[in-house]
This record gives C-alpha cells, sequence and structure tokens, in this order.
C-alpha cells in the first residue's frame, strides 16, 4: 500500500457533474503529474461534500480545508502554491467565516461516510466497518431481535409521517406468506428535497447494509428500490454496489450458509410526486397507473403483487445498520425524548451556504440555519422559513426556535415532512411562494379524488387573481374554508396536506396578501 | 346489536357498508363514484358521514358497518363539506341541466339538490366544450364528465373490454378510449355498459337526444328479443309517438346484471321499420304476395309432405331462431324430427 502525504476529496454528484467536475479531475491529475506529485498526493472521488450551490468542491486532508467553485484556470495556481509548496489558496476556499460551522460529520450516522469514502468501491466500505452489522444481524440474532432492537431504538421513519420503524416491522414480521417484500422509497419528490439523494450518492454501500438487515427481519427474500429517474448517479452507484454485494456474497442464495436468500432489484419511477406516497408507488410499481390505495389492507399486510409489503424511506433505512451495531441505547443517545437519532435537512433559499447537514433530532430551527446553512446570506433580514417540503409551512421568526423534531413540530401544527428547510429573506413575498406551493401541488395531483382535483384547481385560480391584483380579502377566508374541506376529505395525504402551507401562510404572513388588494 | 344511523336502529348483513345499509333503508347519503356493481371507489369524497369515538370525515362507502356503530349523514359538519365537494364537482363542467338528456335521471342532480346548492359556485369549468359523436351509437361529452370511474370499472372488469381508462392528471383527467382515440374508432364495441353505469350525462345513447326527457317516456320491463341468454331489458317507451327512445339493461336481474350487447341495446330500429314484414308472403311467379296465417299453414303443409315424399326427409332442413323462446326452440326441433323425420336441425346462434 502506498502512502500518500495529501488526500483530495473531489465530491461526485449531480451538480458537480453538471459542473464539469470529471473534465476538472483529469485536468488536476495531469497538473499533478507534471509536477511529479501523482505519489505524493491522492486523488479520491467520492459522494457530496455536503454544499449546494458551490460547484466542483474539494476537501483537502491532512488541512481539512475545501476548496469551492473551482474551475479549469485555477488549477495550476492551486497545484503549485497549496500542494508543491504547502500554502493554502485562501481566496478560493470556502468563506472565511466557515471554520465556525460544523462540518464535520464524523460524529454522525446516515452521513458519516458521505464525503470521506469512495462510494463505487466496496472495500472502502468494509473499511470503516461496513457490513459487520449485517454479519452480525444474519449470524448471531434472530429476526424478532432486529425487530426488537430497531423498536427500542426509537427510529422513526424519515419520509415525513415519522412513524416508528420498528413498530412498521412487527406488523409484518410475524406473518407467514409465501412472499414478503421490501420497499425503499427513494422517490424524494418533495421539492427542495434532496437529502436521499446525497446519501445514496455518498454511501450507497450503508443504504444496501439497511436493506439486507431489513429484509431478514421483516422475512423478505426480495427488496426493490423504487427510485426516481432523475437520480441517474444514484442509480449507477447503487447498481454497483448491488454487484459488489453480490461479489463478496452479501447478498444472494444462501448468504453466509444461513440459508437466507435476499436479491435486491431497482425499480425507476417516472417522476410523478404521488408515486412517493407508499401505496400509489405499489402502483406504480405494479406496472399501474400510479393512484394510491385505500387502506387498510395497510402494505404490512396487503402491499406489492397483494403481498405483505414494508415500505420504508432511504434515510430510515440508512440509519439501521448503526442501531444494530452499537445498539438501540447508543442510537437514543442522539435526538430528544420521543424522537431519537438525527435528522438530515436540505438548507436551501437565502442562506449563506446552501446544502446539507445532518443533526441531532429536536435541534433548534435557527441553530441549524445560523450554524449549518451559515446564516443569512449577506446578512439580510429573516422573514420566513419553508419547513417540511412544499406539504410543509411557512413558520415566521417566532418560531425560530422550535425544535425541530415531529413531536415539537406538531406542537405548532408543523411537520418535520422531508426535512427540507427553504429560507426566505425580508424581500420575499409569501405570495408568489404560496402561488409556487399550490402551483405544485395542482400539478401533481393525481386526479383520483375530486376534492384534490377541483380544490387544487380552483385554489391555483384563486391564488393567481390575488396575485394579479385581483383578488379579493374574502377570497382568502374561502381559500382557508377548500383547503380545510380537502384535508378532511381527501382520499391521500397530497390532498389532506395542502391546508399546512395555505394555512401558515395566510394566518402567519396576511399582510403580504392584503399588499395586493390595495 | 344493530347500528344506529342518525339515532335511528337499523340491522345490518355481514360485510355491508354503511353506505349500504343506509341505501336499503332509504337514507340517503350522496354518492357519485360507488355503484353496485362496480363498488367502492373512494373517488368523489361525497359519501362522507360521521361515525361517534372516531376522528374526522369517514367515506361511508367504504367504511365497513359495525355493530352497535353510531353514525351521522346529516351533521353541520358533513353538510358543510359535502356542500363544497359537489359544488367544486358541478363547477367544474357544463352541467346545463336544462338541455341535458340526464335531466330527472342524474346522480348528481340529486346530490345537488339535496344540499341545496342551486348553482355552482366556482369559476372552474373548462371554456370549451368537448364531445364525441365520433360512435355511432354513444355521444360523449367529457365537459359534464365527473371522473368517478364507473364506466372504466365497468367496461375494465364487468364486461371486460377494456377499452375505458383514464388519461391525465388532477383537473385535467379525462376518459380515454383506448389511447386516447376518438370513441368511434376505438376498440369499443358498444355494449354501452358505461353509458348505463354514468352517473351524469357525460356518456348518453346518442338516439335519444332530443326525444324525450326521462319523467315523459314510459319504463317498460321485457326480455331482450334477440338471443337466448334472455337479458332483462327496459325499453324507454313514447307511447305518443309509439316508439321506443333507448333500451337500458336492468341491474338486479340476475341473468344479466344490467349489462346489454350492441344488439340488444341498440338494435331496437326494427320495430318500428317501415321494411318490417307484418305479414306471410308466398311467391308467385318470382314475386311475393300478402298472404294470411289461414292460406299459409296448410300451403307450407303440403309442400312439405310433397318434398318428403318425393325426396325423403333428409331433403329437408329447419333452421329457427334465437329471438324465439327456448320453448318455441324446442317445439320447433320435435316437429321436425317426429313430424318430418329429420335430424337437419339447426339454429342461427350457430353462425
Ligand atoms: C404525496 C406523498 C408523497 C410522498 N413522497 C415520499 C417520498 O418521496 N419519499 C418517502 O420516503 N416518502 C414519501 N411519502 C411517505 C410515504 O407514503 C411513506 O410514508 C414512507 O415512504 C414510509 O417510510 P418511512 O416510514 O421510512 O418514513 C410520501 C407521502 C405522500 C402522501
Ligand atoms: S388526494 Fe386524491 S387526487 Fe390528490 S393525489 Fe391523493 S388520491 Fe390523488
Ligand atoms: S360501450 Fe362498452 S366497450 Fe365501449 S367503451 Fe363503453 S363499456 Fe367499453
Ligand atoms: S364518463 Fe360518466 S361514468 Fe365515466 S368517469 Fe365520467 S362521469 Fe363517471
Ligand atoms: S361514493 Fe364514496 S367516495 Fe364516492
Amino acid at each position: 500500500m502506498k502512502f500518500y502525504r495529501s488526500h483530495l476529496l473531489i465530491g461526485i454528484d449531480d451538480s458537480s457533474l453538471q459542473a464539469g467536475v470529471k473534465e476538472f479531475e483529469t485536468a488536476l491529475r495531469n497538473e499533478l503529474a507534471k509536477h511529479n506529485l501523482t505519489d505524493e498526493i491522492n486523488i479520491l472521488e467520492t459522494g457530496t461534500l455536503g454544499y449546494f450551490g458551490t460547484g466542483i468542491s474539494m476537501l483537502v486532508y491532512p488541512e481539512q480545508v475545501t476548496y469551492v467553485n473551482l474551475k479549469l484556470e485555477y488549477i495550476p495556481e492551486i497545484v503549485s502554491e497549496h500542494f508543491l509548496k504547502g500554502r493554502i489558496v485562501h481566496k478560493y476556499i470556502l468563506d472565511k467565516l466557515s471554520s465556525k460551522y460544523d462540518f464535520n460529520y464524523q460524529g454522525r450516522i446516515v452521513l458519516k461516510n458521505s464525503g470521506v469514502i469512495d462510494p463505487e468501491n466496496i472495500e472502502e466500505y468494509i473499511g470503516t466497518g461496513g457490513y459487520e452489522a449485517w454479519e452480525k444481524a444474519l449470524l448471531e440474532m434472530k429476526p424478532e431481535e432486529i425487530v426488537a432492537e430497531v423498536k427500542a431504538s426509537g427510529l422513526r421513519g424519515r419520509g415525513g409521517a415519522g412513524f416508528p420503524a420498528g413498530l412498521k416491522w412487527s406488523f409484518t414480521q410475524p406473518l407467514a406468506a409465501e412472499q414478503k417484500y421490501l420497499v425503499i422509497n427513494a422517490d424524494e419528490g418533495e421539492p427542495g428535497t434532496f437529502k436521499d439523494r446525497l446519501i445514496m450518492e455518498g454511501d450507497p454501500h450503508k443504504l444496501m447494509e439497511g436493506i439486507m438487515i431489513a429484509s431478514y427481519a421483516i422475512g423478505a427474500t426480495k427488496a426493490y428500490i423504487y427510485i426516481r429517474g432523475e437520480y441517474k448517479l444514484c442509480i449507477s452507484r447503487l447498481r454497483k454496489a448491488i454487484d459488489q454485494a453480490k461479489e463478496y456474497g452479501l447478498l444472494g442464495k444462501n448468504i453466509f450458509e444461513s440459508g437466507f436468500d435476499l436479491d435486491v432489484e431497482i425499480k425507476i419511477g417516472a417522476g410523478a410526486y404521488v408515486c412517493g406516497e407508499e401505496t400509489a408507488l405499489i402502483e406504480s410499481m405494479e406496472g399501474n397507473r400510479g393512484t394510491p390505495r385505500s387502506k387498510p389492507p395497510f402494505p404490512g399486510v396487503k402491499g406489492a403483487w397483494q403481498r405483505p409489503t414494508v415500505v420504508n424511506n432511504v434515510e430510515t433505512i440508512t440509519n439501521v445498520p448503526a442501531i444494530i451495531k452499537n445498539g438501540a441505547e447508543w442510537f437514543k443517545g442522539f435526538g430528544v425524548e420521543g424522537c431519537t437519532g438525527t435528522k438530515v435537512y436540505t438548507i436551501m433559499g437565502d442562506v449563506s451556504m446552501p446544502g446539507l447537514c445532518e443533526v441531532d433530532m429536536g435541534t433548534e430551527l435557527r441553530k441549524i440555519i445560523n450554524e449549518f446553512g451559515g446564516g443569512m446570506k449577506n446578512n439580510r433580514k429573516f422573514k420566513a422559513a419553508l419547513v417540511g417540503g412544499a406539504a410543509g409551512v411557512f413558520l415566521s421568526e417566532k418560531l425560530l426556535d422550535v425544535k425541530m423534531d415531529f413531536n415539537s413540530l406538531n406542537e405548532y401544527a408543523a411537520v418535520l415532512g422531508s426535512g427540507a428547510i427553504l429560507v426566505m429573506n425580508e424581500e420575499v413575498d409569501i405570495v408568489e411562494m404560496l402561488w409556487s406551493v399550490i402551483r405544485f401541488f395542482r400539478h401533481e395531483s393525481c386526479g383520483k379524488c375530486s376534492p384534490c382535483s377541483n380544490g387544487n384547481e380552483i385554489l391555483y385560480k384563486l391564488i393567481n387573481n390575488i396575485r394579479n391584483g385581483e383578488g379579493k380579502e374574502k377570497d382568502l377566508d374561502l381559500m382557508l374554508h377548500i383547503a380545510a374541506v380537502m384535508n378532511d376529505t381527501s382520499f391521500c395525504a397530497l390532498g389532506e396536506s395542502l391546508l399546512l402551507p395555505v394555512k401558515s401562510a395566510i394566518e402567519n404572513f396576511r399582510e403580504d396578501f392584503l399588499q395586493r388588494m390595495k | 346489536m344493530p347500528i344506529f344511523i342518525n339515532g335511528r336502529e337499523f340491522e345490518l348483513k355481514p360485510g355491508e357498508t354503511v353506505l349500504e345499509v343506509a341505501l336499503r333503508n332509504d337514507i340517503y347519503i350522496p354518492h357519485l363514484c360507488f355503484h353496485p356493481k362496480t363498488g367502492k371507489a373512494g373517488k368523489c369524497r361525497a359519501c362522507i358521514v360521521e361515525v361517534e369515538g372516531r376522528r374526522g370525515l369517514l367515506t361511508s362507502c367504504n367504511l365497513v358497518a359495525e355493530e352497535g356503530m353510531k353514525v351521522v349523514t346529516d351533521s353541520k359538519q358533513v353538510k358543510d363539506a359535502q356542500k363544497i365537494i359537489v359544488d367544486l364537482i358541478l363547477s367544474s363542467g357544463h352541467h346545463d341541466c336544462l338541455s341535458c338528456e340526464q335531466n330527472g335521471n342524474c346522480e348528481l342532480q340529486d346530490a345537488a339538490y339535496y344540499l341545496g346548492i342551486e348553482r355552482p359556485s366556482f369559476d372552474l369549468a373548462p371554456a370549451e366544450i368537448e364531445t364525441d359523436n365520433s360512435s355511432e351509437f354513444i355521444f360523449v361529452d367529457r365537459s359534464k364528465c365527473i371522473s368517478c370511474g364507473r364506466c372504466v370499472e365497468g367496461c375494465t372488469r364487468t364486461v371486460v373490454n377494456e377499452v375505458l381508462n383514464f388519461a391525465n392528471r388532477g383537473f385535467e383527467t379525462r376518459i380515454s378510449f383506448d389511447n386516447e382515440l376518438p370513441m368511434g374508432e376505438s376498440t369499443c364495441v358498444q355494449c354501452g355498459e358505461c353509458v348505463q353505469l354514468c352517473p351524469v350525462g357525460a356518456i348518453i345513447d346518442s338516439r335519444m337526444i332530443g326525444r324525450g326527457r326521462t319523467w315523459e317516456l314510459e319504463k317498460v320491463e321485457t326480455v331482450c328479443p334477440y338471443c337466448g341468454v334472455g337479458c332483462k331489458l327496459e325499453m324507454h317507451v313514447d307511447r305518443q309517438k309509439n316508439e321506443i327512445i333507448r333500451v337500458t339493461g336492468v341491474e338486479d336481474s340476475p341473468t344479466n346484471e344490467g349489462m346489454l350487447c350492441v344488439k340488444g341495446r341498440y338494435g331496437f330500429d326494427f320495430v318500428s321499420s317501415q321494411d318490417r314484414i307484418t305479414t306471410p308472403l308466398i311467391k308467385e311467379n318470382g314475386k311475393f304476395r300478402a298472404a294470411d296465417w289461414a292460406e299459409v299453414i296448410p300451403y307450407v303443409g303440403k309442400k312439405l309432405k310433397a318434398i318428403k315424399k318425393e325426396f325423403g326427409s333428409d331433403a329437408i332442413a329447419g333452421l329457427t331462431s334465437a329471438k324465439v323462446t327456448n320453448e318455441e326452440n324446442f317445439a320447433f326441433q320435435k316437429f321436425m324430427r317426429s313430424e318430418i323425420g329429420t335430424n337437419n336441425v339447426d339454429h342461427c346462434a350457430r353462425l
């Protein structure tokens, strides 16, 4: 094995690919070769480094500095200054303020390896202790013990609703069925949410390991990853991960001579938001029109092809290996009572450092915005945060100290949802924001039930009227009334959840609406 | 224990839904997508009720009735929500009741009347009315469609012709024949099951347009004259003109459960056709002339006897019709075998 004096981690994700990271990497290699540095400096491809909108980024060890927004023409300067002479080129590194932010994921769970290991190399994952939990689960634990451990950990679903994962598994585990399925919900349709993408891009093997443990726990010999088609890089990395796991005997028939078989297949979705809803997802997987099914029966009892099916979010399952390896008690050391573990957030909008972070459940919104989002961009005044995605809530300044976990947000009639945080400064008009939320819902309503398809249409007309200065104050009451009926009577949570943004926008930012009526 | 609906007690049958118990006991709950034949769909959401001890509003069409359940169908909360739901549906299309063929026979009209909705309140109807008259017997007006899904369910699961489905999503959802073909160019066989099931005037018999409203027509139940299946149907008759205006299937007939084929439903114009043969005819010198039964029966008998005598029994064959009854068919084959003495007897349904 070679020893390098320096390691350069280059973040490969969809946005850096768009910025031309591959070309950059080749040029960098050539430049290093020109200076005979190839044997001293190692270039590693890794998942996202955790920033968003920063183009090509590169993390340099051992100095732990991050270059962002890199361009081809910076290469000669960086190589000769930094890698040859050891002087960091400060003008290209992340904002000087950045030293005060905690971009260090080492203590975290889901993103622990992201931006650290090469996600396309199973050995690097194994080198971090990967697949030990799978071995432990399969060889030392009974399925019901795994379910009990996950139950005890308090892990709740990260797909939006926060349903306890262990409890969900406990319904399916005891069922005697010829075939059961595990389905990983990687549809990630919530606007502004891309945490699952970054998890899969950064550490696909951890998801694979979680899938293996969960499948064994519920007795599923077939697992599907239902992933949105736009996630090309995730798909190719997951495919590689599956192939490598098969090669290493971690998947397939009679794994570790245990008698347990498992096959994992990727199903590619066509991009409808409603297909993230678990029963619509199953319909779509079966090749039907993607509309939700009525519950009960719940998928855990009758799901894909009428067989017991557990549907879990990517992030939920990615937490599982660490729980099995370190135990439920360890996991409960993160987060708060009733809402254990960490949560991955994507922070967008008017903050200095849009990106993602993984913090304890129960961390205050203010802290997330200020410390992990880098605070307000250009020191503008905070106005609102849309928390939980399009189906989320517009929170005002008053609520900035809310603790971000399922229970605390509930107290404010808000939701954690998918973990998307969209921050808006004083210049943002909430009318515009609500307009785009309603436009989104109107576009994504599947049309199965009347309150949602008709309700969204009329809400869209009403908000358009307001936007065009033709609205009346009583339209606001009408909008609230319609959204409330949609909430009470829609077939699925898509139609139900529009009430949250409508109500919070109109109630917390009424002035913005009245402004348009003058 | 019984179930309580609006304070009244009702017996329940195993597996029945709350909507079914209510309807069986003449308690009206608006319901636009449920139909006994196509079952619950949960699409219209108009059938909501409140149940004591359960949170929120529940759709009664997929709520299994339980003993001791206390259901309220007419609380303010229920009716307020129903009013918005039905008003939105009514507003979503061109439900011009005055000129609509389903006027008086429309389930949306029933729901709106029950809820006291005088006119649509929302500006939702599409600018253009989209009709399809490419099919011979069936007229489609998509601007009246409420996406209840009954026709789709009926076409794909009841008659299993698999022509109808939904295209697009959300407010733009529309019924589609095959892959968005005009109905007349699709693989539709015009069985009319979709017409039978449509709760509104979106898919109707094209030949009934403008020929009488539902209450002006007399309904006569009878058996289809075409084949031996014996589907029960209802003729909608204009007595004054002595014309059949339309035919519908009888839903509670065990033979056909409301289904009919294209002939049974639409092939009734022969009844008043000018070309119809109303007397027996005898061909003389290459031309037919009218005759009466008294003349014809002995005439045929004489001829048959002569043929049998000269050429033998097997020179004669008998072909009968599916339009007559089983008993008549039985008598005919008996006649062929024992009187004529041949097994040469067949029936048009073999064709
Ligand atoms: C309209 C709609 C969209 C959804 N989209 C997603 C999604 O993209 N990803 C996801 O994991 N869950 C999504 N969900 C939630 C799923 O229905 C389901 O609750 C979740 O996948 C369960 O996994 P969990 O228990 O691990 O959270 C959506 C729900 C609704 C109603
Ligand atoms: S609420 Fe109704 S129309 Fe809206 S997405 Fe769900 S099922 Fe489809
Ligand atoms: S007439 Fe029959 S075959 Fe044609 S669309 Fe209607 S139900 Fe289907
Ligand atoms: S055409 Fe009639 S039966 Fe078919 S979906 Fe529309 S309203 Fe329902
Ligand atoms: S009748 Fe129950 S939802 Fe339509």
